[in-house]
């Protein structure tokens, strides 16, 4: 398991119904590429987030493949549309087999 | 004539007003909050008329990331400082905020360090690390660890917008402001270079392909593009001293602690800006 | 055991044949990650928008962005990084615009393109060459 990985997401309060808002996320995880050698010269194994998801009540706002040139600390900003209040599920798949998920509520006004 | 090599650079570097770019004119607003990146140099200064944050020489996109708490990458890792100032650890089962209870009683704090406390010079990583032995029977942490950056991370910003306030007036800090200013103007190394060489001589001007800044210390602890993480004041000392090919002193030392003092009196004028962007 | 002429032969051919594969699977190029992408089709200019600085101020971290109204995804890829392929961006049905940016590792001076594939099935590309320096002093 990938150690101290968190993430870090920006979502208004609120927003118009139908309105679009926009999303800043960021996860603190390591990117490990595959390209570093350690100090005795062995390929450290590539180890990253390989994709991230974010899901409005359940229907799919954006689904990003991510490659080992994203670097450390893996930013997405995005916009999302906002039919009626709800939770916005941000999903980080971890090529350990791990998934760090966080949720934000967001209402009409 | 050193302003206008900055500002011509800036200008080259411009590119399209886009939520990525400051813009070379920008003025650092974060959260509604104006910093001064600008003002004029403390009388001891005397090579110096004006004192600039590092911030005003970094290339557009890289100044657009400070802009924002949610681009500033450095804040995640105050998140994590949040969770360390929370967390029971120790023999004593106590957590920092078992006996600080709101972190903003910290306000002021980063803006007067180091201090003199007793006779002695005194940083931020050293009252934690006393704190942490003494009252919570834990142990200290690593000087530039991640455990150490982001809790320095999180009372600095306690602090941030705050004009840098270090006291080099107080009983007995001025054998350590001296010593301080002796390690800035003294060539170490193999390239027998003084941090006064680039930073005081020939900032705003290029390095190969880095623009010099002053080596001002105002944002630190500092996210830097370059390793993806916070970097503390004695990591970045240690690193322009291997930069110039010396044997770097260590951090924690004497020697370090009593620069970390002389420079940061340098910024008097300058807004605490921490945690910064920087390349 | 007894070789026949027969076994000999298709043991020499095999081994020939053996020589010729990859000792290890070599990483995509840029240009088939791109046909992966777009199955091979012709990629049209225009439609997609993508902003990089002109030079980074660190190649460890830079600031991206991509928009192309209407795309389904959009591709950004790096022609001249170990791994080209950057990162895809999905746009589902509550995006609220088809843009996106992030921060990516550019291994020196090269060409980053974004390719974007619209709803009509058709693609576009924008290119922007981002110069990467080592640095002076930032050690």
């Amino acid at each position: 398991m990938a150690s101290g990985v968190k993430p870090r997401v920006k979502v208004p309060k609120t927003a118009a119904a139908g309105g679009v808002i926009t999303i800043k996320t960021l996860i603190s995880h390591k990117m490990e590429s595959g390209q570093r050698k350690d100090s005795d010269g062995n390929t450290i194994p590539r180890s990253i987030i390989n994709r991230f998801t974010c899901d409005f009540n359940g229907e799919n706002v954006i689904d990003i493949t991510v490659e080992p040139a994203v670097s450390t600390n893996p930013f997405f900003q995005f916009d999302a549309t906002v039919p009626e209040a709800g939770d916005f599920k941000f999903t980080w798949y971890d090529d350990d087999g791990d998934v760090y998920e966080t949720t934000k509520s967001i209402a009409i006004g | 004539m050193i302003m206008k090599s900055l500002f011509t650079t800036a200008a080259a570097l411009a590119v399209s007003a886009t939520a990525l770019s400051a813009g070379e004119d920008s003025v650092l607003s974060v959260e509604g909050q104006t910093f001064v990146t600008q003002a004029t140099a403390p009388a001891h200064a005397e090579n110096l008329s004006e004192v600039f944050s590092g911030w005003v020489f970094r290339a557009n996109e890289t100044q657009a990331l400070q802009l924002d708490d949610f681009d500033n990458p450095g804040m995640v890792f105050v998140d994590k400082g949040i969770d360390l100032f929370n967390a029971v650890d120790g023999s004593e089962g106590k957590s920092c905020s078992s006996c600080h209870s709101d972190v903003a009683e910290f306000a002021g704090l980063r803006a007067q360090m180091p201090r003199i406390v007793d006779g002695e010079l005194q940083t931020m990583e050293e009252i934690i690390n006393a704190m942490r032995v003494e009252k919570m029977g834990a142990e200290p942490w690593k000087w530039s660890g991640t455990q150490m950056t982001s809790v320095t991370a999180l009372i600095s910003l306690q602090s941030r917008g705050m004009p840098v306030a270090v006291d080099i007036t107080a009983d007995g800090a001025q054998s350590f402001w001296d010593r301080g200013k002796e390690i800035y103007y003294t060539r170490v190394g193999q390239l027998d270079l003084s941090c006064s060489n680039c930073h005081e001589d020939n900032y705003g001007n290029m390095i190969r392909a880095d623009h010099l800044s002053q080596g001002q210390i105002n944002g630190f602890p500092t996210y830097r593009l370059k390793n993806s993480k916070l970097n503390s004041t004695h990591a970045r000392f240690k690193g322009c001293m291997k930069n110039v090919r010396a044997t770097p002193y260590k951090e924690g030392s004497d020697e370090f602690k009593a620069l970390e003092f002389y420079l940061a009196s340098r910024g008097e004028g300058l807004s605490i800006e921490s945690p910064s962007v920087r390349n | 055991m007894k070789l026949t002429r027969r076994d000999a032969l298709a043991l020499g051919l095999g081994a020939t044949a053996a020589s010729f594969l990859p000792y290890k699977a070599m990483a995509a190029t840029s240009e088939e990650v791109v046909a992966a992408f777009t199955g091979g089709a012709t990629v049209g200019d225009g439609g997609v928008t993508l902003t990089a600085p002109e030079i980074a101020e660190n190649g460890n971290t830079v600031p991206v962005s991509v928009d192309a109204p209407g795309a389904v995804a959009i591709l950004v890829v790096a022609t001249k990084n170990p791994t080209p392929a950057v990162a895809t961006f999905n746009f589902g049905p509550l995006a609220g615009s088809q843009a996106a940016s992030t921060r990516i590792r550019l291994s020196g001076t090269q060409d980053v393109l974004a390719i974007a594939k619209m709803a009509d099935g058709s693609y576009v590309q924008a290119s922007q060459t981002v110069k990467v320096t080592i640095g002076g002093c930032g050690g």
